[in-house]
């Protein structure tokens, strides 16, 4: 299984990079993971994103429909992809330590 | 990420001489952008898959069970015995090499082994060394150029995993063969012999075990399901002044309403989803959806008979319990082809079930009355074409159509005009593109059949160049702007395989554009489309 190393820190992830475990996430592990996508720093807006799938997440097992993440963070999807390059899904999912979706999407 | 993705003026310059080394040698390259990644152990587990394990196909070893040549041997034994149309497509082609260039990764990689008359021979050579009687006779001797044989070897199997995970199963290369050989069958026994040994890949078994866990591919529970479609009913009254009802698990509802799950999570899907709940509501239909039955694809189809099977049961299963009269499905591709050909013989009949009656225009849905199950463009075209819906195509004049003609509804059930008479009725401009990429002959979104995945991202700009191009031709010529399709795999995979090749048009369900021409009664002053964009004057648009 691949690993990542950064800061000293070493994580377990799958071929794209995603967290393994999502049960071990902290914010530290955003800040890790940022590096690799290509975020230079975390702002309020990015913790916004980040906080809202996490809890989301821990509620129920997934993450939200992106319409609803939108919306419910206030920002337009191409302002999504201007926080996070790789989108929703690949970027901001990633950093908030969530596995990513699988199938028609 | 380190290898960054060709760019299109890169990836078109495709070579079509075929390459020096001799076809029966069948060592391959497993280059980033063009494989997906294998299946991980937890998936192989909770189906109860054979050689769970940590492998990548860019490894060396593969980490096979010992006896593996034996397991592919007996298995393909197996289905030779079971499935006349597996002996039979064996047997008979005579590499006429009709189907040779209509095979849209042929097209886009140049490869000969994507022709599909050379995929499918990988195969027929190996059937031919140990399955004729020549080739039991001659044992070793067979596995010659001359006779048309190979032994099966390790390389055999990687070479089988490389190319029957670069077929989409279209069914495109089909239609013109002459003696009606279906290569998709072939893949998807190659798939079955593959995941025998635990070769598979993880875009398909992730799908398929999350089904299994939770009744959808995403693996979305029952709250999160309520908690999608309670979001959906909050923003279509938004948009329309309307509030819908929407139940999920409602006993004694006249029809079970199945979408695949990417409806009610993906974007542009989600769209077509505030159609469906649009038009439902405004025709009074008495309908639930399904906690259990909440996914109308299946994973299962491109992986083995028996996964389609497992998968597929949930849905009479529920019609069952719920008490429904009969199934309405949503848009979604391979979905039709499991209810449309394997269903009503895998778990039929479902003689407990009704045969379908629209309750709005009282047509009988004679095409489903032994599958119990209609598809919503033959529901709503026939709505239309009884005149029981108000439209305002002008909502829609934001957009220029186009037809995308996804691969199962058009060639496994014959879906070709219902869609076009509903796509003439809700839009003012509608362009068809070139008559050999659309309806029966359409091209493949070059990312079907569990292919849809990042890492494959080269050889998915690759097999849907032929598509794109067709989309160029009618941007071009009529300044389309939109692409419209009954697949979620195709509104998955469509949108960056045009933002590669053809930037400007962008993709959308048939139902979102019902939904944005539907006039409902009691609705607000619309200003705005399903996607929340400023409605557009024709003239505005023009300018």
């Amino acid at each position: 299984m691949p690993t990542f190393e950064v800061n000293s820190h070493q994580y377990d992830v799958d071929e794209d990079g995603f967290l393994q475990e999502p049960g071990i996430w902290n914010q530290d592990v955003a800040c890790d993971f940022a590096t690799t996508e290509g975020v230079e720093q975390l702002t309020e807006a990015h913790w916004k994103v980040i906080n809202y799938l996490r809890n989301y997440y821990l509620q129920f097992g997934i993450a939200p429909m992106i319409r609803k993440l939108c919306k419910e963070t206030g920002f337009k999807l191409n302002e999504i992809y201007q926080l996070f390059p790789s989108g929703p899904a690949k970027g901001a999912c990633k950093l908030a330590g969530l596995p990513k979706p699988t199938g028609c999407v | 990420m380190s290898n960054p993705n060709p760019k299109p003026e890169e990836l078109v310059q495709i070579g079509y001489q075929p390459p020096s080394k001799d076809w029966m040698d069948p060592s391959v390259e497993f280059r980033k952008g063009t494989f997906c990644y294998s299946a991980l152990p937890k998936n192989l587990n909770y189906l109860g898959l054979p050689n769970a394990r940590e492998w990548q196909p860019f490894d060396e070893d593969w980490k096979l069970p010992p006896d593996w040549k034996q397991i592919i041997l007996d298995g393909m034994k197996e289905r030779l015995e079971k499935y006349r149309s597996f002996r039979l497509f064996m047997d008979i082609c005579v590499r006429c090499g009709a189907c040779a260039d209509k095979c849209h990764f042929y097209l886009g990689s140049g490869d000969p082994k994507n022709m599909p008359v050379l995929r499918a021979e990988l195969m027929r050579s190996i059937y031919r060394r140990y399955f004729t009687p020549a080739g039991r006779l001659l044992g070793p001797l067979a596995a010659t150029p001359l006779a048309g044989g190979r032994e099966l070897t390790e390389d055999v199997v990687k070479e089988w995993f490389y190319y029957f995970y670069q077929c989409t199963e279209c069914r495109r290369c089909s239609v013109f063969c002459p003696y009606g050989i279906d290569t998709a069958e072939i893949t998807m026994i190659g798939r079955e012999l593959l995941n025998l040994i635990g070769c598979n890949i993880n875009w398909v078994l992730e799908p398929a075990a999350n089904c299994f866990r939770t009744g959808n591919h995403l693996g979305i529970q029952p709250h999160g399901f309520k908690d999608s479609l309670d979001f959906a009913v909050d923003e279509l009254e938004e948009l329309t002044g309307i509030r819908v009802d929407a139940s999920i698990n409602r006993k004694g509802a006249e029809v079970l309403f199945i979408v695949p799950s990417a409806d009610y999570f993906g974007t542009p899907h989600y769209y077509t989803f505030l159609g469906y709940l649009a038009l439902l509501h405004e025709i009074g239909l008495d309908y639930t959806f399904s906690a259990f039955a909440s996914e109308g694809g299946n994973f299962g189809l491109f992986n083995s008979h028996e996964m389609i099977k497992r998968l597929n049961a949930k849905v009479y299963a529920e019609a069952r319990r719920l008490g429904v009269k009969w199934i309405l499905g949503g848009e979604c591709g391979h979905m039709w082809r499991v209810l449309h050909q394997y269903m009503d013989t895998m778990n039929g009949p479902a003689d407990f079930l009704e045969a379908p009656v629209s309750p709005v225009t009282g047509t009988r849905f004679e095409n489903a009355r032994s599958t119990k199950m209609v598809h919503i463009c033959e529901f709503t075209a026939d709505l239309i074409h009884e005149g029981k819906l108000r439209l305002d195509p002008a909502r829609n004049n934001r957009w220029t159509v186009t037809f995308h003609d996804s691969c199962n509804p058009a060639r496994a059930m014959g879906l070709l005009e219902e869609p076009r008479y509903i796509l003439r009725s809700v839009c003012q401009r509608f362009h068809e593109m070139p008559e050999n990429t659309i309806r029966e002959q359409t091209f493949c979104c070059g990312s079907g059949s569990g292919l849809g995945t990042d890492e494959n991202f080269e050889m998915r700009m690759r097999g849907g160049l032929p598509r794109a191009n067709a989309v160029r031709y009618v941007k071009e010529k009529y300044g389309v702007n939109l692409l419209a399709c009954i697949c979620a795999i195709d509104k998955a995979t469509l949108p960056p395989l045009l933002e590669y090749w053809v930037p400007g048009v962008e993709v959308a369900g048939i139902h979102e554009l019902v939904g944005n021409a539907l006039v409902m009664r009691g609705e607000k002053p619309r200003s705005t489309d399903l996607r929340g964009e400023p409605l557009v004057e024709l003239e505005a648009a023009h300018a």
